[in-house]
Parts: C-alpha cells; sequence; structure tokens
C-alpha cells in the first residue's frame, strides 16, 4: 500500500495534506516561532507610540541593518533613500504584520498537529517558508553559485546545521508551489 | 480631464498632457538566489493573474536577465504591487518609466 508521502501532496478531494514526522515538526514549529520574534512589528520598536501603532504609519523608518532583516523588508526605491524611507514609514509595519501573522498561522497549525491545510491557510505556509529561506539564505549567504560549497562545508561550520534547513525548507516550498500551479 | 474626481493635491499639479501619464510608473523583480523559479511563476499568476506562459517567461527574464518589468500604472498602483510582491517575498522595486 502506498503511504501519504512526506512534505505535503494533494488528497483526493483536492485538500492540501501535510506529513512530517515528529523531529522535522519540531524543527518547523521552532523557526516560525522565531520568526515571529524575528520580524513582528514591535520587534523593530518595542517602545513604540502605541497610536502610531493604531494608525500603522511610523515618524520614521529606516533600512534594517541586518542584512536578513533588510532582504525581507527592502527598500522599494533603488537608489534613493529618502522616496524608500517615506515609502517605508507607511508600509513597513504593514509588511510586518503580513509577515508575522504567516508564521502565526503555522505555528497554531503545527500545535494543532493538523495533516491537512485549510485553503485559506495555504498562502501562509508559503511566504513562511520563502520568509525563512530568504532569512537563512542571507546568513549562510548564498549565491547562484555557491551551494555546492556550502554542501562540502566541514561539518564543525556553523553554517552547515542552517545550510541543512535551508536546502529542506526549499524541498518543502517547492514540492507546495509544485502542486499549487495549475 | 476630470479634475474634480480627484481628492488628492497631487494630481492637480500633473501635467495634463502627457503622453506617459496614464502609465508612468513601473515595478521591477529582481533576481536573486533564493527565490524558487516555481514560486515565482507562482506568484505572478497568482497575484497579476498572468496566464502560465507570461508569468514563465517573466520569471525566466528575472532569472537570466536578473530582472523583469512586472507591471506599470500610476504611483499608486505601483506602491500597491511593490508592497506585494515585497509580502510574498520578492525582492521589487518601483521607478519612473523612462
Amino acid at each position: 500500500m502506498m503511504g501519504q508521502p512526506y512534505g505535503f501532496s494533494r488528497g483526493r478531494k483536492g485538500e492540501v495534506r501535510l506529513r512530517l514526522d515528529d523531529v522535522e515538526r519540531g524543527v518547523l514549529l521552532s523557526l516560525a516561532q522565531q520568526m515571529v520574534a524575528f520580524i513582528a512589528p514591535d520587534a523593530a520598536d518595542p517602545g513604540a507610540d502605541p497610536l502610531v501603532a493604531m494608525v500603522g504609519i511610523d515618524a520614521t523608518a529606516t533600512t534594517p541593518d541586518d542584512p536578513a532583516l533588510a532582504r525581507l523588508l527592502p527598500d522599494a526605491f533603488l537608489d534613493d533613500p529618502d522616496s524608500s524611507a517615506e515609502f517605508r514609514r507607511f508600509t513597513e509595519r504593514e509588511l510586518r504584520s503580513t509577515k508575522t501573522a504567516h508564521s502565526t498561522t503555522v505555528v497554531a497549525d503545527l500545535e494543532a498537529g493538523l495533516t491537512v491545510l485549510p485553503d485559506d491557510h495555504v498562502p501562509a505556509w508559503l511566504g513562511f517558508l520563502n520568509d525563512t529561506r530568504l532569512a537563512l539564505g542571507s546568513r549562510i549567504e548564498i549565491t547562484e553559485d555557491n551551494h555546492d560549497e556550502l554542501a562540502a562545508l566541514p561539518e564543525d561550520d556553523p553554517r552547515v546545521p542552517m545550510f541543512h534547513i535551508y536546502d529542506w525548507l526549499t524541498y518543502l516550498q517547492d514540492c507546495l508551489v509544485q502542486i499549487l500551479l495549475p | 480631464m476630470p479634475v474634480a474626481m480627484s481628492v488628492a493635491p497631487a494630481e492637480v499639479v500633473r501635467p495634463e498632457v502627457d503622453e506617459t501619464v496614464d502609465r508612468p510608473w513601473i515595478t521591477i523583480v529582481w533576481n536573486d538566489p533564493v527565490n524558487l523559479m516555481s514560486y515565482v511563476t507562482y506568484v505572478f499568476m497568482n497575484y497579476f493573474h498572468y496566464d502560465r506562459a507570461k508569468s514563465e517567461k517573466l520569471m525566466l527574464d528575472v532569472h537570466e536577465k536578473g530582472r523583469a518589468v512586472v507591471s506599470n500604472g500610476s504611483r499608486e498602483e505601483m506602491e500597491r504591487d511593490v508592497t506585494a510582491m515585497h509580502s510574498y517575498g520578492l525582492w521589487a522595486t518601483m521607478q519612473k518609466d523612462e
């Protein structure tokens, strides 16, 4: 008898199914929780005026110093820091909220032990997988050409665990995209 | 031009005769080493409702040429598109079309 494959698959009724072992589930849960802490709007400025949070517009906003965060929240204008900063004031809080919501949905689904994802949770899973790959990819400084080099790093290199998780998330994300593409 | 339709002060100072006035801004998606080709295609189909052929063509332009213009329109429309691309995790910028 054919078992359900690991990762994402389509069920007979068109539903998106997720099969993970306990270790994988634990790793994803930890990653999703870390993403919430990393990207949440209040992580940017814990002492922020609550009224600012209410209207979603910040008095000032600058490109994040952390390259991983800067990749998740990129400048909207090339070579135009003033326009980028202005754009950021009006949009970054909302963007952080959207991305945080993706990860909190994943946390909730994993904690509930779901094996079938509600259709309206699928975009959150895609967003979470992509954002986490962007963050890890930035940390391990992945390029178009250095995948093999990273795969051959000695086991005691601190980038090795991140690279393995990055590769696994790549597999999971591609798996999900393939079943979503018509 | 139905100026009275607009409440945005910026509208008033725009030149009334300008051939580029209808679609003067563009959104560009840039290549990066992380985003999957399949995912980029999916985003273009899902967000812009482009068909698969057009989405794959744009994705290949991003991958091979380093960038592709994925939409054009008013500044406000491009702000929306850039924000959407960022929420999907694509690296996008906007600029005035030249």
